[in-house]
């Protein structure tokens, strides 16, 4: 299994597409982890920038419908070339959500108030997030502004494929 | 209770529920390309297990970017062909015999009603126009397809479109379907299928059905989905007739056949709109949203610097025939840069005989090889920061066709004016003469 959780990078909008999180020039690159450098390349986000806020992170959280617009996986891979194995948001589109499970990572969703509390009392501080697949718990945490907790809910094929790795070797020995 | 189409195709495909709303379905086809698929294909390689499923089964082409444009393109390129001849993928479409995957596979016959199929491509979702379910997967739910010819989806619930009345002259099914999406958002159908009915989808062409279908996802849908009819069969006959594979002596045994894969009048939908086509009027989107949609004569006089007729929404020969008839006898803007890439092989050879490519030459236009070209900024048509595109496509996020760029997403026949007029206008514009504001000077350089 996946190492799940750790230090938060806020992104505050709706609708982050994957032509933002990884730019179709880059589709043309032949491993994962070339793609690293190019993560977020075209996300203008007012408070974001590449070289400052990336480093470190381990979970991104955003707003509604994240990872809209192409069916390419190269969006967890940069994510994840990155070190961000966890995005939590308002809800994503189903390809990019059905990609991250593929890949054993966690798209988790959570309501829209815990999203918009989360970025009032989070943002600007040192957020950590502690996952905890047994009692289905997200624990949020800050210095400054003291712990949220919210539940996670999955089904049996998210746990099955953040348990084993992903759908590859699920299916594999399966079909 | 009654079922919809996509639950019928669901019922008839299942091959085991390993969890509550998991459905594991068998495909009836897998469709590659050549950006999406060598990772997979290298994968499959590295884990020993270098096979297909079914080679009839699956089928490729070499689409995105043709002729490759640099090392790391003929790379991908060569990995897809080699795949294909030591797999005996018969059924593969290099440079020449090639055009964007939606487009060339249903003009092959390969998609039928009733029909599963993925592909590692969002906008897979175009091949529901022939009543199959038809969803864009990442690169490893392709190497299972691949190897397994399953794929897994969640409960087959669909959002219901009807489209009333019918399209006025100068409004194109490029024009109902942003309309669609402005109406439900970019995820107002996450998870769905978009099921189009009524009317307006009864008169239209396979190709506009395409259109429609093509841009599901823009509203987050899984695969769009049209109900087989007369129109479908006429698509298909050439390959399901005696004349091809004779699965059927009739039109009318072909028509009965499909019947089946129709939703149920009371089959239940998780959600629904109705839209009356007749009071609608040339759209166009701005900002960087495909929900994002406006008149297009409220963004009448916005400077353009590049027109871009082509791809797998609108790159077919009906589309060209519609932008033509807008340019004949006309000579484009001398500002602006148009480009036109026939859908496929097949659309280009049926333009040149109709004279359609003369019309686009003569008016200024440069025709580019069938592929996709300027869609996804990876080639052929490239903007500089800050120019802006009138564009046949589907999406106009931001840095789509290049960093910087602001993309217009309109029908065939509205781009091919604004290529005229040198700034926004509406095909009826144009016709009347009247004169669009002049350009505003270029910015200095950048
Ligand atoms: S034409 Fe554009 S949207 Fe269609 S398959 Fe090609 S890149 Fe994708």
């Amino acid at each position: 299994m996946k190492e799940l959780g750790g230090r938060l990078l806020f992104l505050d909008r709706n609708d982050i597409n994957t032509d933002e999180i990884i730019p179709a020039r880059y589709l043309n690159e032949d491993s994962k982890l070339a793609l690293k450098p190019y993560l977020f390349e075209d996300l203008e986000l007012p408070g974001f920038d590449r070289t400052t806020s990336l480093p470190g992170k381990r979970v991104v959280l955003s707003r509604a419908n994240f990872g809209c617009g192409s069916s390419r996986e190269h969006a967890p891979w940069a994510l994840e070339a990155n070190g961000i194995r966890v995005v939590v948001a308002e809800s994503f589109a189903r390809i990019f959500r059905r990609n991250m499970y593929n890949c054993g990572m966690l798209a988790a969703e959570v309501p829209a108030r815990v999203v918009a509390e989360l970025f009032d009392r989070f943002s600007g501080t040192d957020t950590e997030l502690k996952v905890n697949l047994d009692s289905m718990l997200l624990r949020f945490e800050a210095k400054e502004t003291g712990a949220l907790e919210a539940p996670l809910s999955l089904g049996g094929f998210e746990l099955a494929m953040l348990r084993s790795g992903g759908w590859l070797d699920f299916a594999a020995t399966r079909y | 209770m009654g079922q919809t189409l996509a639950e019928k195709i669901f019922a008839s495909h299942l091959v085991e529920m390993p969890f509550e709303n998991t459905w594991v379905l068998k495909l009836d086809r897998v469709f590659c390309h050549e950006i999406t698929t060598p990772i997979a294909i290298a994968d499959l390689v590295e884990r020993g297990v270098d096979r297909v499923f079914d080679p009839g089964r699956i089928k490729a082409v070499i689409d995105h970017v043709s002729p490759a444009k640099d090392s790391k393109t003929a790379e991908q390129g060569r990995a897809l062909r080699l795949w294909a001849r030591r797999q005996g993928i018969e059924d593969f479409f290099d440079i020449g015999r090639n055009g964007v995957c939606h487009a060339i596979f249903p003009e092959k016959g390969f998609v039928r009603p009733g029909y599963t199929l993925v592909m590692g491509d969002s906008h897979t979702c175009t091949h529901g126009a022939f009543g199959a379910f038809a969803a864009g997967v990442g690169t490893t739910d392709l190497e299972i397809a691949i190897l397994k010819g399953v794929c897994a989806f969640g409960k087959p619930e669909t959002f219901r479109v009807d489209l009333e009345g019918s399209l006025p002259a100068g409004v194109f099914p490029k024009d109902a379907i942003l309309a669609v999406i402005a109406k439900i958002g970019v995820a107002g159908a996450t998870n769905k299928v978009v099921e189009f009915r009524g009317p307006v989808v009864d008169a239209m062409s396979m190709e506009g059905r395409m259109t429609l279908c093509n841009m599901a996802v823009e509203a987050g849908g899984t695969s769009g989905v049209c109900m087989p009819d007369a129109t479908t069969v006429d698509w298909l006959w050439p390959f399901i007739g005696p004349a091809g594979e004779g699965e059927f002596a009739s039109k009318e045994e072909a028509l009965a056949d499909y019947s089946r894969w129709k939703s149920d009048d009371d089959a239940s939908y998780a959600g629904r709109i109705s839209l009356d086509c007749s009071a609608l009027e040339p759209l166009v989107t701005t900002g960087y949203s495909p929900d994002n949609v406006v008149p297009l004569r409220t963004m009448r006089g916005t400077r353009i610097d590049q027109v871009y007729i082509g791809s797998c929404t609108n790159g077919r020969i009906e589309d060209l025939r519609e932008a033509a008839a807008v340019l004949q006898g006309r000579t484009i803007h001398p500002q602006v840069r148009g480009i036109v890439s026939p859908a496929t092989q097949a659309v280009y050879a049926a333009a040149l005989e109709e004279g359609i490519l003369e019309t686009f030459l003569k008016a200024g236009f440069c025709v580019a090889s069938p592929g996709c070209g300027a869609c996804l900024g990876m080639s052929n048509g490239v903007l500089a920061s800050g120019e802006t595109c009138a564009s046949t496509t589907n999406r106009n996020f931001s840095g789509r066709m290049g960093r910087g760029g602001m993309i217009h997403l309109m029908s065939p026949a509205s781009a091919a004016a604004a290529a005229l007029a040198g700034t926004l206008a509406t095909a009826a514009d144009v016709a009347k003469g009247l004169s669009a504001p002049e350009p505003a000077k270029q910015e200095g350089t950048k």
